[in-house]
């Protein structure tokens, strides 16, 4: 057998990334510690770049190469260009959070940059192994980032409980793979979708359910999603931005590869479960949320019962409802990042702003800052014309094109139960006089991005055509 | 000269836009917040005009029409037009809020420049949900508008607003949900069918779809506008909100929120599903004769004047959703389909009336809180020996809510209390029974609070109208005489229109 040199073109991005990383650490090690900002340059600069790189990449066509294993088509190159600037935004929000608790060291950036290696490289999976290798790239990273707080408790809790339970779904998912693999003999997605026919239903059922778990503790559904209030929670705010918002994007991606490109021939099996699956995170999501006083762990119920919305739209198994499930997942990153974004906002030296009652008079303190948050509220309860509202409108449009009209109206019925705590917000934030009256103390860089933030939610809201078309056209 | 240009949009666009320039403006100095958002409204309330002026009252199809492309992948477009249904809610609008900026002019003193822009955005989303012809354009100005209207019931509130803020919104988010279920599974049908989906109105009302889903979509739309209009027994947030909301708010609310309800049964309701309206008119007949006589009742023991004027305004919306859902009673009653007219247009009527009376009510209950601070009718008596003026308008007003003839009050009730008796007679004598309750309970309201002997040293105190007030209330009542007085205009306007919905309503849409 001849040794063949792939072609490396397609993972351009990837590679230009690594090597960034690798550069960054070094140069790293030899600055002192005021001088730590040209790591945030240099990462930002890295991102900015890998995310043009990605973009000059993009195909119509899906192109393969490393023997299948690497996969670029629209949908890849899209997820990245997302991702990258997801973190853009996480990396600027938590600047100043890092300085002023003294854990702004190289090691969030570089960590932070694997992270987005580790999701790109799930993006781009062709293969049981590129998933797997790509998770564990993301997952270790965070794991480091979480803990790099180490003086905190709830932060090394965090840390630990989110190790042990990731550990444990990754055996889980490996498990799955390897039914998966004594049954069609092949690890590769693309072959195994066409073995799936022929292969034995049983084993294929068993390495399926331990798939879908994998993929579910990833994307926190309910009932695999215990470690999400206690890791939002426990980590540092500058880091649950991070896991709230890009990795969603990737887990996304990640079920879209395992359950579509490689289980398409199964996909009456995983419909039933993820529709259990959603629908459990849709209700118990929304209705403990309620339950909630700190904002972190409210966001955490939050994001379940939108995992729950993502799923309903893989659940049609149709192109358009992919379509709708990565419109939903890019939509729910940027509101996502805004949120935690406006946290750290309210955040400084020796005081978190982590429970609901601390945005308590914002509209006196700051107008403006005060509509973002009202935006990204309304946002994510689904209320026009705000950027949420057509994310939901495009996955329930597919469920009820698949004839799913009661998944549908559970999931609208579940909106207005979770309208409640989000305008429990608003509530705070406009009707409620402030508690205490030190002015807002954030810097320009996270005032701009986070007014950028807040105006793209209503902006891209106004004239969603262009996002959604995208979208749609990717599966097409 | 005007031909042009997109009048309806700059109607719908230029308060949301002048109210965001408001917001820019005035954040230091209130009272070029308050000039700049008189001088919007103003100039809203100018381009409506010309909808009038040149509205073609032969033609029944929509005018002023606008169309633009928006959202290609689900066919949503940017869809605008006006005919002889929601025109003349257009202009209530633009109308009402000129009174409404001008009524919170001194009385407002906190945040002055938000309160001001999130009416002037509420009017901008109100006139889009009335000129909206593509149902998903609609959905997104109805759901909207929630957003200014919990925001002004939550800050300028009274001192229960939060919970009558919420309340207000989850009833309404919750009605409307349905709704959108309804209108993504009528787009899914018209792709089996046409070919092709939409979400535009006039093609909905054009798809055929059988009885069960029929039902259904039947149900879900009664929801929704039940909820706004309100109807017995989902009409408690009303009471709530009108009490906590500020005086601007509860006239916004009476006067053109409540309409978005009637204004949806017109447009969806009746037209989209014409079979599922005949099968269940009973039940929306049923509810609204509920609350023509039981919330009438209801008014009588009411200790909190506003909240007796929430309660006759659901009363007096009773009215409407009879005048519509009479249809089928009347056309079997009488055998044609020619009575049926009189019922939609004694319900038009009415909501535009009680747009007029029930704003100038809640502003004359505002003229006494701002020198009181107190609603309770208790608190009053002999308002009219310090306040001979105030108490002239007030008596008008109440007459007017009593159905005085003469006043606007007096036409749509009597409209559609003629088409109940082409029906049944027994719903005409349930109907007509609430022109006693309403007149009981408004007249003894005035009784109590503006005649009789000085009740208290507060009473004695109290100053007359402003020169402010007087005008507000002045030009109210000019508009109640106007409509009870010759209220040939508005139907002229309205004929064509409500002629062809009836022959549409009466054509079956069962495949």
């Amino acid at each position: 057998m001849n040794f063949v040199t792939p072609d490396f073109m397609p993972a351009m991005p990837e590679i230009f990334l690594l090597s960034m990383v690798c550069v960054i650490m070094i140069i790293d090690l030899f600055l002192k510690d005021e001088s730590r900002g040209a790591t945030y340059v240099l990462s930002l600069i890295a991102l900015i770049t890998t995310a043009f790189l990605s973009f000059s990449n993009y195909s119509e066509q899906s192109i393969t190469t490393f023997n299948g294993s690497f996969i670029l088509d629209p949908m890849a190159s899209i997820l990245k260009i997302s991702i990258c600037i997801i973190v853009v935004g996480v990396f600027i929000y938590a600047k100043d959070y890092l300085k002023d608790r003294n854990i702004y060291k190289g090691e969030y950036f570089t960590l932070g940059l694997f992270g987005v290696l580790g999701m790109m490289v799930m993006v781009s999976a062709g293969n049981f192994l590129t998933v797997y290798l790509g998770l564990e790239l993301l997952s270790l990273s965070m794991y480091a980032m979480i803990a790099m707080q180490r003086d905190s408790i709830v932060a090394s809790e965090a840390a630990m409980k989110y190790f042990i339970l990731g550990a444990i779904a990754s055996g889980m998912l490996l498990y799955g793979m390897s039914m998966v693999y004594g049954v069609t003999g092949s690890l590769d997605l693309a072959t195994i979708n066409k073995a799936v026919a022929g292969a034995d239903r049983v084993v294929m059922s068993f390495g399926l359910v331990f798939i879908i778990l994998g993929v579910a503790f990833k994307l926190g559904a309910v009932p695999f999603h215990m470690w999400m209030p206690d890791v939002y929670h426990g980590s540092p705010t500058s880091v649950t931005l991070y896991i709230a918002s890009a990795p969603k994007i990737a887990a996304f991606a990640m079920m879209y590869r395992l359950l579509v490109d490689g289980l398409a021939g199964m996909h009456a099996d995983w419909q039933m479960i993820l529709i259990i699956l959603s629908v459990l995170s849709m209700v118990f999501g929304n209705i403990i949320a309620i339950a909630q006083t700190n904002i972190k762990r409210m966001l955490a119920y939050s994001t379940i019962s939108h995992v729950g919305f993502i799923i309903m739209g893989v659940v049609t198994g149709t192109q358009a409802g992919y379509g709708a499930a990565m419109f939903y997942a890019i939509v729910y990153a940027i509101m996502s990042v805004g949120a935690f974004g406006m946290i750290v906002l309210l955040s400084r030296a020796g005081y978190e702003a982590e429970n609901i009652d601390d945005f308590k008079g914002l509209n006196q303190k700051s107008p403006w800052f005060a509509f973002v948050m009202m935006a990204i509220m309304f946002s994510m309860a689904g209320v026009p014309p705000f950027l949420g509202f057509w994310a939901k409108i495009a996955v329930l449009q597919e469920a009820v094109n698949s004839g799913l009209v009661w998944f549908a109206v559970v999931g609208v019925v579940t909106s207005v139960i979770g309208a409640f705590y989000y305008l429990r917000v608003i509530k705070v934030v406009y009707f409620d006089k402030p508690v205490d009256e030190t002015p807002l103390q954030a810097s320009m860089d996270i005032r701009l991005t986070l007014s950028f933030n807040g105006l793209a939610i209503l902006a891209i809201g106004l004239y969603p055509t262009a996002l959604i078309a995208l979208c749609m056209s990717t599966f097409a | 000269m005007f031909s042009n240009l997109p009048l309806l949009s700059l109607v719908i666009w230029t308060p949301i836009v002048g109210g965001m320039l408001v917001l820019a403006a005035g954040s230091k100095n209130s009272i070029e917040a308050k000039v700049l958002a008189l001088l919007v409204s103003l100039a809203t309330l100018a381009l409506s005009i010309p909808l009038y002026t040149q509205f073609d009252t032969s033609l029944a199809s929509m005018q002023f029409e606008e169309l633009i492309p928006w959202i290609s992948s689900f066919h949503i477009n940017y869809h605008i037009g006006v005919d002889g249904i929601s025109m003349p809610l257009i202009l209530l609008t633009t109308f009402m809020t000129v009174i409404v900026i001008i009524a919170g002019w001194e009385v407002i003193t906190y945040k002055v420049a938000q309160y001001m822009a999130a009416f002037l955005i509420l009017e901008g989303l109100m006139i889009g949900t009335f000129a909206a012809m593509d149902a998903m354009l609609f959905y997104v100005f109805w759901e909207a508008l929630l957003i200014p209207m919990f925001v002004i019931i939550g800050i300028w509130g009274g001192p229960n607003r939060v919970y009558a803020t919420i309340k207000f919104f989850l009833y309404t988010f919750l009605g409307s949900v349905f709704m959108l279920i309804s209108l993504l599974y009528m787009y899914m049908h018209a792709a089996d069918v046409n070919g092709a989906g939409t979400f535009n109105i006039q093609d909905l009302q054009k798809l055929p779809l059988a009885l069960t889903p029929q039902i259904l979509i039947f149900l879900s739309f009664l929801l929704a506008f039940a909820v706004k209009v309100p109807m017995w027994p989902v009409h408690t947030w009303l009471p709530d909100a009108h009490v906590e909301a500020p005086t601007g708010g509860s006239v916004i609310l009476a006067a053109i929120m409540l309409k978005l309800g009637g204004y949806g049964f017109l447009r969806f309701s009746l037209p989209i599903t014409p079979d599922a309206s005949m099968t269940l008119d009973w039940l929306v007949i049923i509810l609204s004769l509920i609350a023509i006589v039981y919330i009438g009742f209801v008014a009588l023991v009411q200790a909190d004047m506003k909240k007796l004027i929430a309660y006759s305004s659901i009363s007096h919306m009773g009215f409407v959703t009879l005048g519509f859902f009479l249809f089928w009673k009347i056309s079997d009653n009488t055998g044609s389909i020619s009575g049926v007219v009189l019922g939609l247009e004694g319900g038009m009527v009415q909501m535009i009336s009680h747009g007029f009376i029930s704003g100038a009510m809640f502003l004359s209950v505002g003229v006494l809180y701002d020198r009181m601070h107190s609603r309770m009718i208790k608190d009053y008596g002999g308002v009219v020996n310090t306040m001979p003026a105030f108490a002239t308008f007030a008596v008008f007003f109440a007459m007017a809510n009593a159905g005085l003839p003469g006043t606007s009050g007096f036409v749509g009730e009597f409209m559609v209390i003629m088409a109940a008796f082409k029906a049944n007679f027994w719903y005409a004598f349930l109907a007509a029974i609430t022109l006693i309750l309403g007149a009981a309970y408004t007249l003894w309201m005035i009784k109590r609070v503006v005649f009789g002997p000085i009740a208290n040293e507060n009473v004695e105190n109290l100053e007359d109208m402003s020169r402010r007030e007087f005008f507000m209330m002045f030009i109210l009542a000019v508009a109640v005489l106007i409509i009870g007085i010759y209220p040939a205009p508005l139907l002229e306007v309205m004929h064509a229109t409500i002629d062809n919905l009836v022959t549409q309503i009466s054509v079956s849409k069962l495949p």
